[in-house]
């Protein structure tokens, strides 16, 4: 080869197309979406266009300040390169008969995030919607017990335990109204007189995993019913 | 006369010349840059032994969860990113420093002026990176795919890479002669594609982080092409330098080099979004991306084609050389890979493939026994040639020969067939999900055996080289090739 020019052009338009193609465009594509109601409805200037319902909450939410710091713990301890946060449309895979998602999940699921964790693997299960499926006070009881060591709820699990993020302390008087409830017998129970407490960052840790939830309709991606 | 003598004084190759004033010029390119390259080659081996070591533990980890489990520094998702970082940037861009630039000098024949800012430059790229992987294992990364480096690291890699990199494009600059050899392009391109594709994904995922899924899209775009765009085309120059340089004849074909070198730079850099079938974005990117992933099956086959013929009816001297003997084995383990990743691409295979073990078997099967072990052949030839003397043992050789081509094969058989199997028994709802992550267990275990060969060969390859690099009297008295079977031999 002795034209300079047409191999430097050459490699240079090579990159430009696929940066063009698959960054500039998906922008342009993607990059003004925002948080929708649940469903639209005819506008009333102009009934062939649908426009969300005044008043209605916009989904996704915005997560607390709590679960945000949790995510950053969850980026730190890199909990991505064994989770994905995605889930796949029925007939693909099996991600909503397994019960991680009752919908597929859809690019508006996660405009408000700076930090998107769509993640690739699933050494462990999907986390799309973990917060709808262990909800509320037995939802939390239930991470905190797995984070610690995760055999204790989930026996043959391959998850390492996060016990560094619990503190184990000398039970003055009576016992902390945080402290882990392990099962009677419970081979890591700490000894008698002492408790398990979770440090802030496993509070944060446990209030994110509980904020993941696909407990809404999008437009584009209903619940079905 | 014998095969042999006849491939050592080639009049037919016109990349290397029994002129002794050809050679002499050589000699002074690689006096020019033989501190540079040597610190490379010592940073290159000093990663790969930190990255091994932080395999073992991420392999351990996978089946033994409580293994060095009570230190949040040493949990699993740091200590792999850890080891894919110390890895990649490490001991994949340091030996590309080391051979790439090397190739380009002598192909340009221009030896490298003012080494000393090279020097200081690998200096800090190297310091840079320590901090980053400090940094990960700190609790800094930032769970981005093959971006974990922390955000106050980045820009003194990017800073130190621009002027690392600058010499292989001044080399360039200032070539002498007409004709520009396939291992020149494919260096320029890698040097020019790898600081695009690191500084827009920075800009559009850490500093200034796009709409939603826009992020994973230049994820992929940048992971993918960290493998397609720059390691490939490192490992791609060397073997089209080295194959016919060693063998003493030109390579087969020109117009085939120039059809696999366009046609690797017009589809490779689409084909990253295949790692997000499936997902959450738009079907028309994924659709793009499976399209270019199935043409690259037209460079693979060409590159392919080109190598063989040019190998053909050598086997035996291939098989003795150090050099061929490793980058025939990664030339063959690019076919292979390349053409298993298309097939990934399909929607159907990657429906079972997508989120298992099958894509770490893979991964390793492009960045190792393809990429990894071309280089290791660049570095066979490259030292002699720096140092003047040669490699102390021809065992230790093969001993790196076979950990490492046993190591990886076991790896990539273990985590693809367990991968599959997984990948199948996550599609039926019907078998629960901790049963399908047992039956995962053994072939992990079977992926830390297979780490072990690869350590033992890695630990053989380190003590040749700096024994090599430290010779005794014995080593430097040496004057004969270190070749790995007798003449007309096969043992």
């Amino acid at each position: 080869m002795r034209n300079m020019a047409i191999l430097f052009c050459g490699i240079f338009f090579a990159l430009a197309f696929s940066f063009t193609g698959l960054i500039v465009t998906g922008n342009i594509q993607l990059g003004s979406l925002e948080p929708s109601t649940e469903t639209l409805v005819p506008s009333d200037a102009d009934p062939s266009v649908m426009v969300m319902p005044e008043g209605e909450t916009r989904y996704p939410l915005k997560p607390s300040g709590l679960a945000e710091q949790g995510k950053k713990v969850y980026i730190d301890l890199g909990c991505l390169y064994c989770h994905s946060q995605q889930v796949r449309r029925r007939g693909f895979g099996a991600d909503i008969d397994r019960g991680w998602g009752p919908r597929q999940s859809v690019a508006r699921d996660y405009v408000r995030q700076d930090r998107v964790l769509l993640g690739t693997i699933r050494t462990g299960p999907d986390l799309a919607h973990v917060g709808g499926r262990y909800a509320g006070d037995a939802g939390r009881d239930w991470n905190y017990l797995h984070l610690y060591n995760p055999q204790i709820v989930s026996k043959g699990s391959t998850m390492p335990p996060f016990a560094f993020l619990y503190t184990k302390q000398e039970i003055v008087n009576e016992r902390s109204p945080d402290a882990l409830d392990f099962p009677p017998g419970s081979e890591y129970a700490p000894e008698p007189g002492y408790e398990i407490v979770p440090t802030r960052r496993a509070e944060a840790l446990v209030e994110y995993l509980l904020s993941l939830r696909i407990d809404y309709s999008l437009p584009e991606a209903p619940i079905p019913e | 006369m014998s095969d042999t003598s006849q491939l050592i004084s080639p009049s037919s190759n016109p990349y290397s010349s029994e002129h002794a004033s050809v050679r002499a010029e050589l000699s002074e390119i690689d006096a020019s840059i033989r501190t540079a390259s040597v610190f490379f080659v010592v940073s290159a081996i000093g990663w790969l032994m930190i990255g091994t070591v932080f395999a073992l533990m991420a392999a351990f980890k996978a089946h033994q969860p409580d293994f060095l489990g009570a230190y949040d520094f040493l949990t699993f998702g740091r200590v792999r990113s850890a080891h894919l970082n110390a890895m990649a940037l490490g001991w994949g861009n340091n030996i590309i420093f080391a051979v790439g630039l090397w190739i380009m000098a002598r192909l340009c024949r221009s030896p490298i002026q003012h080494k000393g800012l090279l020097l200081i430059a690998g200096v800090f790229w190297n310091i840079g990176l320590t901090v980053g992987i400090v940094g990960i294992l700190r609790g800094d990364m930032t769970s981005v795919e093959w971006l974990e480096i922390p955000q106050y690291a980045t820009p003194m890699l990017v800073v130190a890479y621009a002027l690392i990199a600058v010499w292989g494009i001044m080399a360039f600059r200032f070539r002498k002669g007409e004709h520009v050899y396939v291992s020149q392009w494919y260096i320029l391109a890698g040097l020019f594609w790898f600081p695009w594709l690191y500084v827009v994904a920075q800009a559009v995922i850490i500093w200034f982080p796009a709409r939603g899924v826009v992020q994973s899209v230049a994820n992929w775009w940048f992971a993918h092409n960290v493998l397609g765009l720059w390691l490939t085309p490192m490992a791609l120059a060397t073997a089209y330098y080295l194959i016919p340089k060693v063998l003493g004849r030109p390579i087969y074909s020109y117009y085939l080099s120039v059809l696999g070198f366009w046609a690797l730079a017009i589809f490779y850099n689409w084909a990253g979004v295949h790692h997000l079938i499936g997902g959450p974005i738009p079907v028309w990117l994924i659709s793009a991306g499976i399209v270019a992933s199935i043409m690259m099956v037209i460079p693979v086959i060409v590159v392919a084609i080109n190598h063989h013929m040019t190998v053909v009816g050598l086997h035996r001297e291939v098989w003795r050389s150090p050099t061929l003997r490793f980058i025939v084995f990664g030339a063959i383990s690019y076919t292979l890979v390349s053409l298993i990743g298309s097939t990934m691409a399909l929607r159907s295979v990657s429906e079972v493939t997508h989120f298992t073990h099958f894509t770490i078997g893979h991964a390793h099967h492009g960045v190792y026994a393809f990429f990894t072990m071309i280089m290791f052949g660049g570095v066979y030839y490259m030292m002699p040639r720096l140092l003047k003397r040669e490699w102390p043992s021809a065992g230790l050789i093969k001993l790196h020969f076979w950990g490492c081509a046993l190591g990886i094969t076991v790896m990539v058989v273990a985590l693809q067939t367990g991968g599959w199997i997984q990948g199948m028994e996550m599609n039926n709802p019907e078998i629960p999900f901790l049963e399908v992550v047992q039956n995962t267990i053994p072939w992990l275990k079977a992926r830390s055996v297979s780490g072990i060969f690869l350590t033992v060969g890695h630990i053989a390859f380190a003590v040749n080289f700096f024994w090599m690099l430290f010779a005794a009297g014995a080593v430097r008295a040496k004057k004969e090739p270190t070749l790995l079977t007798k003449e007309g031999g096969l043992a």
